[in-house]
């Protein structure tokens, strides 16, 4: 076993997909993987929290709905709000703003296609559980997979996201210009990624745990994934 | 006493529906030009086992609100099947 610390829990629902990609991820970049259970009463005392990417419960009803009431939720409820780093990627951002620890929602894409590739995102705040390492203005290079990614929020919760900077990531090209032509999914204000106000909860529609190993791809999420893991070692 | 209800959740205005969109986008191929603002929703029928309808009411009120729309970007309706006329499941209950 790993030394305390670095103990990052990944869950799996009836229907997540990244979930051994995620693990796998974690491991790679010297990390330990725990898998959670969507039934699990606990968390097996993880330091981190990882909500990975798929279709949980068949996305019926929406995206994320019936995922947040899953027994697991209220453990991972009770550690975000008690500081611990929790990481939502694709459907697990859906299930976080769904579960009202993240604002917005996420909707169908703007095209209504699935949409499947690299985009480029830039970072703009350091001041998270998964960019501690970074700078604002830096790009990244990650892939998306999602057919419901397009960002909506109410005026009000808009406002505050905006004003409180608690948007992590915009879609943009590979200069870092923000332009609709970069956006995938027609998200508003390029909206690629959340924090909450304490920095701790932060969820994003691109897959890090895909963008770790130079073999399979590019590597723009080594960087999230490091910060999650280095903010998991604190907690520790 | 089972009561029947009716729940209806559609996207808040101006929201793109992209059902609806989709929809809308096949009509000219079949000929139809006058027909724009389609929307789509959700209709969701449910039976409640309760003292009295108006209890039966406060639990679709609050699944509704909790777990069948979300505030975000949607609007929810719940409607008792009594309201409405329809009498089939009032047979059921009191049978």
């Amino acid at each position: 076993m790993s030394s305390r610390g670095h103990r990052v829990g990944v869950v799996t629902f009836p229907g997540s997909l990244d979930d051994r990609d995620a693990l796998r991820a974690v491991g790679f970049l010297g990390g330990e993987g725990v898998p959670l259970w969507h039934a699990d009463p606990d968390l097996h005392g993880v330091d981190a929290v990882i909500l990975p990417g798929g279709f949980s419960y068949g996305d019926y009803l929406r995206t994320g709905a019936i995922a947040r009431f899953a027994a697991v939720m209220d453990p991972i409820r009770e550690f975000a709000q008690a500081g611990g780093p929790v990481l939502g990627i694709c459907n697990g951002f859906q299930i976080l703003c769904e579960a009202g620890l993240l604002p917005g929602a996420l909707i169908r894409n703007r095209s209504l296609r699935f949409v499947c590739r690299r985009v480029h995102v830039r970072v703009e705040t350091s001041l998270s559980a998964i960019t501690a390492g970074l700078v604002a203005g830096e790009v990244l290079e990650v892939p998306v997979k999602h057919g419901e990614g397009q960002f909506v929020a109410s005026p009000d919760d808009l406002a505050r996201i905006e004003g409180e900077g608690l948007v992590l990531f915009r879609y943009c090209a590979t200069d870092g210009e923000v332009d609709d032509g970069y956006n995938p999914n027609g998200s508003t204000h390029a909206i690629a990624g959340l924090r909450n106000e304490r920095g701790n909860v932060a969820g994003l529609m691109p897959h890090p745990e895909h963008a770790v190993d130079p073999d399979t791809g590019p590597v723009g999420g080594q960087p999230l994934l490091t910060s999650l893991l280095e903010q998991a070692l604190v907690r520790a | 006493m089972k009561y029947h209800f009716e729940v209806v959740v559609r996207l808040k205005g101006g929201l793109l529906d992209p059902q609806g969109k989709a929809i809308e986008d096949s009509l000219p191929h079949m000929g139809w030009t006058s027909v724009s603002n389609i929307r789509v929703g959700k209709h969701i029928e449910l039976d409640v086992e309760a003292e009295s309808e108006d209890e039966a009411q406060a639990d679709v009120d609050e699944i509704a609100a909790q777990l069948l729309s979300n505030p975000v970007i949607e609007e929810v309706e719940v409607q008792a099947a009594s309201a409405k006329g329809w009498t089939r499941y009032q047979a059921e209950a009191t049978s």
